[in-house]
């Protein structure tokens, strides 16, 4: 059960960066949320929402134009270098891509090690044993190279290596998009489990709002670089207050022909009155985000 | 012309190499090729030659024997003969070789320190340190080398060591903008951001990660490096800015070229030397890329051995078994039909099928959805039905019958169909328009090539057809390039581009995957829209049973490379047969949105 | 676009300074040993001394920089510390003969190689194993030795062509082809190798993208994919390898006029380093470099002209 204590708090967040031909691009304009501990909040938009860069922020991968990030009460953004390694001890990822995301000329056990010397903690061999069982892969898997796996498999190392150094907050940025439905659903539920034994609070950045209602307690809707709405996860998935929320969750097919014939109508009726997109639109592809 | 490293070698244009892991010694692996193997004989006997001439000639290369003067080979005591001062064409060569040799070295030291480092740096800081690097690289290239050389043997005057220290400095560039392009895609790697995130110093970083990734390439283009140093080294000395007391293969060459007339044989022994030296570096090199890299070589058959293996596969056909077999056969309702369909691809030991004999029918007007996950194959029979399988495929049997006629039979049939029966809309919307050429002029060559017709009837028909799919001014969009548009317009036009030619049935392969969830609903819409006013068929490619809930008409599910069940689309869904159909539907509903 | 195609100018610019002056330091830097060079090694140190100060060769090295980059852009590129012959006279006899020579091996190198790297890339299979084949020979044998073999099978053994010597266009325009033919040649087979395996590896890059397939199924004939679609795309990879070739061409050229005794800058330059004779050297030098960057400012302005995205602006 999530506790009051808040973890990350994140403050009127700006996020820009130069343009092609100098002025700037706002990514992110003004976002404000935090994480409480043992709770998971999701981030979820299209396409040029911002949600991948609030991630990033938070990892200390993007600079911070504007507003500030906080830890347990102290600021981590733009902080040096030196303080954000400390960091690696408290907040973690695992990343969409489980292909590039190990690298593939290191065996698992050295991936799974490498959080651990880093930090200077003893006994890393021993440890990777116990990582691997947790996410539910064999003892001998730490010989092998990621290759020999599969994306469902991978994905679970990079879980593993999150969890490494038992941080107190994990960012998954698109963790399930390139898996197959059936995989998915599995490491979805690795990632339940996991939260369950370790009280590890969970940053969840996703497209898919299906895939956000089902693991979140509450979920965040950005669209453009802002917070459209945020809530609890029941409500802002089934009774969205946005409209923007709304198109998305009408948007998505669901696998029942009658019942997505009536959304489909429920749909159409709603953008015959509404606003349509302009033709020749900005929305961007997805993955540009 | 002396051979340029950054252009010689099989990924001499393009990007930098993929990361492929450096497993056991680089010269296990090299011993094991046999062109590797033979290489590394070759220079390993050089080396010993030069290490060991003061034994293998103790008279030293400037003994004269007047007698020998322009002596032919194989006269007593020269078995290459004399050169035009009376002097062994052999011990000369022999004691040649250790200025090879030091050359070589001296070339590659310097240009590894400065070119890797450099690169290295650039790659991983950027800044204004990358600036001027890149600028004094672009000087240094600016000007053929030898033109430098020259230039500066007033520095130099004729030591070759010193001339080939500053060869090593204007090669250094080659490496500076092959280990900078490393660094550079690998610093964009996500196992780097993962690095930084898990703690790592940016000198582990660089250690760990980057070093691993640039090692390979670096390796690769040192023989290449080497191979350049060895024909500059004989092309300086040849010109004859070497040291005229030295022997140096250069040299012997230009001391015999001079007396060409005299002695023809005398310049065949350096010219073979110089020759086999660089070529076997060259090679070394290939072998090198062969073994620690996969690279872009052709991995093609011949046409023989696809016959023979896809008359073996034939042989060893098994009837695949289909669940619910909803096959009408040929009917006139049924605009396409799949019949035992197998496709492979060859492998080291063989062909490995991942499509094992499929059947499928298509009835006018009807949107068929191919679902299935990755390694299902079901993209693989989309493409087989257009005919663009990549290269390497082969189809191994069955037949694609359009309107009764076999288009895997007649490869005429085949062309003709496509296109114009036949349409297609891919995946990826914007990687699939021509970046060189505008939208207009994509459309109007693809529809024409189809359908006769004048560009200006075309030209209507397709502004026509634009504004159809949802494109608001499509005067305007035809003049603009593919990568002034947005992605779901790109699919848009697309769709226009295969529904133009009006054709009977569409494939279209996950046609909303690369789209945002809004998008996809626009462009689903459409889809059915086209389907039911134009009559026509589809096969819809999709890992996604919520857009086959929504759009199809008849459901095949794949698994493996086999059909494990088909049905209307409504008995799928509510009383699947199979259990991997239940498990899919069971994971994909997990994750759906419940009722508003 | 023509924003681009300044900053380029202004790099090539900044380019020709910085390499005049650094060639023109390393050379004229040394100014005892120069002087020693003319006057031979005998000389005593007062007659050396003397020398560096007729030579101007006293003066610091920027002022002496100064100097000739003023009078080179208004073409007196100095005179020869030896004959005293003016070195823009030497360089205006010497210029055509390699212009020729290089021209004729890019012009030929740009037609083989295309036609050689889009069939091996299109056929694959035998075609495109033979083609790697001949590149690798082609690139492994040095040009020289490559001429030094023409000269012995078709001019020595069977005297087809001339072995030497240089027939200007004026005085004989057969004779001035037969005297081409052969260096041309020896050019040609180290630059076509290289070149057309440049450009297989640029068209396979090509027919390997997603737009070609889709092409495909367009219905579009395999002809028209090829020689519209992807030459189209080909072409800025392509006149990227155009430049490196002349590149490497200039640099051949010294050696192919050393074999075949050809009255080149190359040679010129060559003999002119050997006895010290500065003034001549640089002038090569800098003709070299401006042919280079002549040659690489109108290749970059054709990419941009060819590529889309930059003309759109």
């Amino acid at each position: 059960m999530p506790t009051t204590e808040r973890l990350l708090e994140v403050h009127d967040l700006v996020v820009r960066f130069p343009g092609r031909r100098g002025g700037s691009i706002t990514v992110i304009d003004g976002v404000s949320f935090d994480l409480a501990a043992g709770e998971t909040l999701s981030l979820v938009g299209e396409s040029g929402s911002g949600k991948t860069t609030i991630g990033r922020a938070i990892l200390g991968l993007a600079p911070v134009t504007d507003g500030s990030i906080s830890f347990r009460g102290e600021t981590i953004s733009n902080v040096p270098r030196s303080r954000r390694r400390k960091l690696a001890s408290d907040i973690q990822v695992v990343f969409q891509d489980p292909y590039s995301s190990l690298n593939p000329s290191m065996t698992v056990e050295s991936i799974l090690v490498e959080p651990l010397a880093a930090a200077g903690v003893e006994g890393g061999r021993a440890r990777v044993r116990h990582l691997l069982d947790a996410v539910g892969l064999p003892a001998g898997a730490g010989q092998r190279y990621p290759r020999e796996f599969s994306g469902g498999q991978r994905q679970r190392v990079a879980i593993a290596r999150a969890l490494a150094l038992e941080p107190a907050v994990i960012v998954c940025d698109e963790p399930t998009s390139a898996l197959d439905v059936t995989t998915q659903a599995t490491v979805l539920s690795l990632f339940k489990d996991l939260q369950a034994a370790t009280g590890v609070a969970y940053l969840f950045i996703s497209h898919d709002l299906g895939v956000v209602n089902e693991i979140s307690d509450r979920i965040a809707v950005l669209y453009q670089g802002r917070i459209a709405e945020i809530g609890e996860a029941h409500q802002v998935a089934t009774r969205p207050r946005h409209e923007y929320t709304h198109r998305l969750q009408m948007a998505a097919p669901v696998a029942d022909p009658r019942k997505q014939r009536e959304r489909r109508e429920q749909r159409l009726a709603l953008l015959a009155t509404g606003p349509h997109d302009p033709g020749i639109g900005p929305l961007a592809r997805k993955g540009d985000t | 012309m002396t051979i340029n490293p950054e252009t010689v070698g099989p990924e001499a244009v393009g990007s930098a190499p993929a990361v492929q892991p450096v497993k056991r010694s680089v010269i296990g692996q090299l011993l094991r090729n046999p062109q590797g193997a033979a290489c590394l004989a070759y220079l390993a006997l050089v080396v010993l030659i030069a290490v060991s001439a003061p034994w293998l000639a103790p008279a030293g290369p400037n003994v004269t024997d007047l007698a020998a003067t322009n002596a032919p080979p194989l006269t007593a005591g020269h078995p290459l003969g004399g050169d035009s001062a009376g002097r062994d064409i052999l011990d000369r060569l022999i004691w040649g070789s250790r200025q090879t040799v030091v050359a070589v070295l001296v070339v590659v030291v310097v240009s590894v320190l400065l070119g890797v480092i450099a690169g290295l740096v650039a790659g991983f800081y950027r800044g204004r340190f990358e600036l001027v690097a890149s600028f004094v690289t672009d000087v240094i290239m600016s000007l053929p080398g030898i033109v430098l050389l020259i230039a500066l043997y007033a520095l130099t005057g004729p030591n070759i060591p010193a001339a080939m220290a500053v060869f090593g400095v204007l090669i250094a560039p080659t490496y500076y903008r092959l280990v900078r392009s490393i660094v550079l895609g690998v610093r964009n790697e996500l196992y780097v951001d993962a690095a930084r995130v898990v703690g790592l110093s940016d000198l582990r970083i660089v250690g760990r990660h980057v070093l691993w990734a640039v090692r390979a390439p670096v390796i690769i283009q040192s023989s290449f490096v080497m191979a350049a140093a060895i024909g500059i080294e004989a092309g300086v000395s040849f010109l004859g800015l070497g040291d005229p007391a030295g022997a140096s293969w250069g040299i012997v060459l230009q001391t015999s070229f001079n007396a060409i007339y005299n002695n023809a044989w005398a310049v065949l022994w350096p010219a073979l030397v110089i020759s086999l030296t660089i070529l076997t570096l060259v090679l070394l090199g290939n072998a090198l890329s062969d073994v620690l890299q996969s690279s872009a070589r052709s991995k093609l058959l011949s046409p023989r051995r696809r016959h023979a293996l896809v008359a073996a596969a034939d042989r060893a056909k098994k009837t695949a078994p289909v669940a619910d077999s909803a096959l009408v056969g040929s009917s006139d309702d049924v605009v396409l039909s799949v019949r035992d369909l197998r496709i492979g691809y060859p492998t080291a030991g063989g062909v490995d099928e991942v499509v094992h004999g499929v059947d499928l029918d298509v009835r006018r007007g009807e949107i068929h959805g191919l679902v299935g996950e990755s390694g299902s194959g079901k993209s693989q029979i989309a493409f087989s039905t257009l005919g663009i399988l990549p290269r390497e495929a082969l189809i191994l049997g069955g037949h694609v019958l359009l309107d009764g006629e076999d288009l895997l039979a007649d490869s005429r049939l085949m062309l003709a169909a496509r296109g114009r029966r036949i349409g297609y809309i891919p995946q990826e919307p914007m990687s699939n328009l021509d970046p060189s050429f505008t939208i207009g002029a994509q459309l109007v060559y693809g529809l024409r090539a189809t359908r006769p017709m004048s560009k200006g009837e075309a030209r209507r028909r397709l502004v026509e057809l634009l504004a159809r799919v949802g494109i608001t001014e499509p005067e305007r969009v035809m003049r603009l390039y593919p990568h002034q548009i947005s992605g779901g317009m790109a699919q848009r036009v697309l769709i226009c581009g295969a529904v133009a030619s009006d054709p009977d049935i569409i494939v279209a392969d996950e046609p909303t995957t690369a789209l945002d969830v809004t998008v996809q609903a626009e462009v689903l819409e459409l889809l059915r829209e086209l389907s039911r006013e134009r009559g026509l068929a589809m096969i819809l490619v999709t890992h996604n049973l919520g857009v086959v809930a929504d759009l199809c008409d008849t459901v095949s599910v794949m698994k493996d490379g086999r059909i494990v069940e088909r049905a209307d689309v409504e008995a799928i869904f509510e009383s699947p047969r199979q259990a991997y159909t239940q498990q899919l539907l069971s994971s994909s509903r997990r994750v759906e949105l419940m009722e508003i | 676009m023509w924003l681009s195609s300044l900053k380029n100018l202004v790099r090539s610019l900044a380019v020709l300074l910085v390499v005049t002056f650094a060639t023109f330091s390393l050379m004229f830097g040394n100014a005892p040993g120069i002087a020693k060079a003319v006057l031979g090694l005998a000389a005593t140190p007062e007659a050396v001394q003397g020398k560096v100060v007729e030579l101007g060769l006293d003066r610091p090295l920027l002022v002496q920089y100064w100097s000739w980059a003023t009078h080179a852009i208004q073409g007196d590129l100095g005179r020869s510390f030896y004959t005293g012959e003016p070195v823009s006279d030497a360089l205006a006899s010497r210029v055509p003969v390699t212009l020729a020579l290089i021209v004729i091996a890019l012009l030929l190198t740009a037609v083989l190689s295309v036609i050689l790297g889009v069939t091996a890339a299109v056929r694959g299979g035998s075609v495109d194993r033979a083609l790697q084949f001949v590149s690798v020979l082609g690139t492994a044998v040095p040009a020289f030795i490559v001429a030094i073999a023409l000269v012995l099978v078709l001019a020595i053994r069977w005297p087809v062509f001339p072995a030497t010597g240089y027939v200007s266009p004026d005085a004989s325009l057969s004779g001035w082809a037969a005297s081409l033919v052969l260096p041309v040649t020896a050019l040609l087979i180290g630059s076509v190798a290289s070149a057309a395996q440049q450009f297989r590896s640029a068209v396979l890059d090509t027919l390997g993208r997603d737009y070609v397939r889709t092409l495909r199924a367009r219905g579009i004939d395999e002809r028209y994919v090829v020689f519209r679609h992807v030459l189209r795309n080909s072409a800025a990879p392509g006149l990227t390898v155009l430049s490196l070739t002349m590149l490497g061409l200039l640099g051949g050229a010294v050696f192919i006029e050393q074999v075949f005794a050809l009255p080149g800058m190359g040679q010129l330059a060559n003999a002119s380093a050997q006895i010290n004779d500065v003034p001549m050297v640089m002038g090569t030098v800098l003709v070299t470099i401006v042919i280079v960057l002549v040659v690489n400012f109108l290749g970059d302005l054709a990419i941009t002209i060819a590529n889309p995205k930059a003309r759109a602006r």
